[in-house]
């Protein structure tokens, strides 16, 4: 009797253990392709309703059409996508097609997850820059739409301060950008000149903040070696930017505290916002197409710059059919979703045949001019393995200078945190 | 009589042999009762703790084609010297526990003196202390950042009381007030549970000591110096053991609220940690500043035993 009890114990307590190990190796194997032909696709717009439909779209087409290799799509929440990302690939999981942010391709083809593109030259050529991912001369990444940074200011404001409005052929200069902020926040209307999105976090500070840097002559790395951010980041024209941003805080132009998501501008507590493509139509739904003016960047002496580069398509390296997964790339990049894309989320096709076609992209569109500013003046963010702690680190060194620490300090801490970083990485050299 | 004889030995070595069986038996039982809680501590701490040891000799990256290298005690050395975040973090976790431990103690003590008079509605005095314990650090610290804005609630309650003389203050992006106005948050969402506690204690001192204390004619500070809390003391080492380890290991108020601005003023070792390890993927030197945390908590702890042990 004891007997069997210790065994039934002992079974007990085998299957438990055993069902733990199952589980932690019941993912091997599980993601990528099997013998079946299917090929597997991971996506981050799960909270995305009108982006994932787009993609599904595209799938159901692709499989009526390729019935041999049809692909199974998988959607994460962009929270955790890269996440799960880099947990399939350690434990050697990943999917045949996966889509990624822009300034982290690198990484992850410096890393191994990625496959060089095999996608036509046509294509290729056909594609904006700002929508491929190049490293090492080598396409990893296509994106199938790209937006823009850009100015969105409230007309009236403009018309009773007096400031005239800047075009993107002729960006405002420093001096008539600091006179125009003067004038602006003496309007009795407003709490505030401008709201420069500070309570946006993460990714948003470089992408939004860098190109002044880079505007100012600075940069956040040496991008000819992508070995060394000494003088690029701490250097005259750096500091130059730093003061300058500080002081547009010091002199209360702009809040260091504004609200969320845009909405200091949204409830007219404020003339001008410096957002991205994707507010123009909810400030447009609220204070009318007319009143709303989109801005081009300022140009402090270096010309303008916006940030370029979102969300693109890649081949995983452990795709067991990568022709597929290719030619499904290919598929996905025609004018016709493209074009989904574009009505769906705002953002302009990365191709330009497939603007004419486009709901606010058209002549005449309610987003014209945020094709003309991305493509006129977009910057891509360093294409460098490196570049998640470039942007970790500058991140903090901007936000130090924010509320108010010494600049050429702060920049130098930050210089030397990411060469630090690049050496014990021995100069994320490509293997 | 000479069969009993023999017999009689004979069971006795049978009994302790049984016994002893009947011990093992048990213990084996124990043993494989516990297995599985011991093999997911194992899994999720044990593992972790050593190759976090481990790690932190190397330069392991989180996503890099190159294995990690045997660097020795770099990574100490450069947390010690050439990263003063890393030196601000050690001493913002200092100072956030020598504030919170006293005050929040104290403060749930004497909450708890308070909640525990025998009047009518105690009970909803104590569900409301209660109420911020059960609710999530993360929602609370979002709330809290809301009422520390510029014209946030605090800004405006000042300036009601001070009939407009007031200046408004960002707290959380003031380098000066960051820190104080975490420590206010952290002790307001936790000062219930150790209410909770205190109170547990109280009820579980004998009333007999009270009438004792009565009859010999104590005032009130005689009694709670001599009969509450002596019979707090358990209480006590409890309370301010747990205190101080969860003060040490401050993270969520700061990644919700500051993100270890401003200056650095709010950082802390387990948020440099993770800013390190994980989100620059250098997990050869966030495994160190782990292991630096985990050293510096058990040392603590080690000399707060050594310090509230009863003396007999």
């Amino acid at each position: 009797m004891s007997t069997t009890r210790r065994t039934f114990l002992g079974l007990g307590a085998t299957t438990a253990v055993a069902a733990t190990l199952a589980a932690c190796s019941s993912q091997q194997g599980g993601a990528s392709s099997d013998s079946s032909g299917t090929i597997t696709l991971w996506t981050h717009n799960g909270g995305n309703k009108e982006e994932l439909a787009v993609v599904k779209n595209a799938v159901e087409a692709f499989n009526a059409a390729n019935p041999d290799t049809p692909v199974e799509v998988k959607d994460f929440p962009q929270a955790s996508y890269n996440d799960s990302i880099a947990a399939a690939a350690v434990a050697g999981d990943l999917p045949d097609i996966l889509d990624l942010d822009g300034p982290i391709m690198p990484n992850w083809a410096y890393s191994g997850y990625l496959a060089p593109l095999q996608i036509s030259s046509e294509l290729e050529d056909s594609i904006i820059d700002s929508a491929k991912g190049y490293w090492n001369d080598t396409l990893y990444s296509v994106g199938p739409y790209d937006t823009s940074l850009c100015f969105l200011g409230r007309k009236s404001a403009f018309e009773a301060a007096g400031v005239p409005i800047p075009t993107i052929d002729k960006p405002w200069t420093k001096d008539e950008f600091d006179a125009a902020l003067a004038k602006l926040a003496e309007l009795p209307d407003y709490d505030y000149a401008i709201d420069f999105s500070v309570a946006d976090s993460a990714e948003w500070w470089p992408y939004a903040y860098a190109p002044m840097l880079q505007s100012f002559g600075g940069d956040l790395i040496d991008r000819e070696t992508f070995e060394t951010a000494e003088g690029f980041l701490n250097g005259d024209a750096a500091v130059q930017w730093g003061e300058w941003f500080r002081s547009c805080f010091a002199n209360g132009y702009a809040s260091e505290t504004p609200a969320t998501d845009g909405q200091d501008f949204l409830q007219g507590k404020v003339p001008l916002y410096y957002a991205g493509g994707w507010k123009v139509l909810q400030s447009q739904e609220t204070f009318g197409q007319d009143e709303v003016l989109i801005l081009p960047p300022v140009d402090f002496g270096q010309g303008a710059r916006v940030g370029g580069g979102s969300w693109q398509w890649g081949v995983s390296a452990t795709s067991s059919n990568p022709t597929a997964a290719n030619a499904f790339i290919e598929f996905l990049m025609q004018d016709e979703y493209l074009v989904e894309y574009s009505n769906a989320i705002g953002n302009f096709p990365s191709v330009a045949s497939a603007t004419p076609e486009t709901e606010y992209y058209a002549e005449g569109g309610a987003l014209e001019p945020v094709y003309e500013i991305g493509t006129k003046y977009a910057l891509l963010r360093p294409a460098t393995p490196g570049y998640k702690v470039i942007s970790s680190i500058f991140d903090k060194a901007a936000r130090d200078i924010v509320s108010g620490a010494d600049v050429k300090s702060t920049l130098d801490q930050a210089v030397k945190d990411i060469d630090a970083d690049i050496t014990s990485n021995n100069g994320y050299q490509a293997n | 009589m000479s069969a009993s004889r023999t017999t009689a030995p004979t069971r006795d070595v049978g009994a302790r042999s049984s016994r002893s069986s009947a011990a093992r038996k048990e213990a084996r039982t124990a043993w494989l009762m516990s297995s599985p809680a011991l093999l997911l501590l194992l899994l999720f701490l044990g593992i972790p703790i050593v190759l976090t040891f481990a790690l932190s000799f190397t330069n392991a990256r989180l996503i890099s084609p190159n294995p990690p290298a045997f660097i020795g005690l770099n990574n100490f050395i450069r947390a010690f010297s050439s990263d003063p975040t890393f030196i601000r973090s050690l001493t913002n976790t200092a100072f956030f526990a020598l504030v919170v431990v006293p005050c929040q103690s104290g403060l749930a003590l004497a909450l708890a003196i308070l909640v525990n008079q025998k009047v009518r509605g105690v009970t909803a005095f104590r569900t409301m202390i209660f109420m911020p314990v059960v609710t999530s650090m993360v929602v609370v610290s979002i709330l809290w950042s809301f009422f520390y804005e510029k014209d946030g609630l605090f800004n405006s309650i000042l300036n009601t009381l001070t009939g407009g003389g007031w200046t408004a203050v960002a707290w959380l992006n003031n380098p000066g007030t960051a820190m104080p106005a975490i420590i206010l948050l952290s002790i307001w969402q936790a000062v219930g549970l150790h209410m909770i506690i205190w109170l547990s204690g109280l009820q579980g001192i004998d009333p007999a000591l009270y009438e004792a204390a009565a009859l010999d004619g104590v005032n009130g500070w005689q009694r709670f110096r001599y009969v509450t809390w002596p019979g707090l003391h358990s209480t006590m080492v409890f309370i301010l053991v747990t205190i101080t380890i969860a003060a040490l290991g401050l993270f969520v108020q700061v990644d919700v609220m500051t993100s270890g601005g401003p200056q650095d003023a709010t950082s802390t070792l387990v948020y440099h940690a993770v800013r390190k390890g994980y989100r620059e993927q250098d997990m050869g030197y966030g495994s160190a500043i782990s292991l630096i945390f985990f050293i510096a908590v058990l040392v603590i702890s080690l000399i707060q035993r050594r310090l509230t042990r009863e003396d007999d």
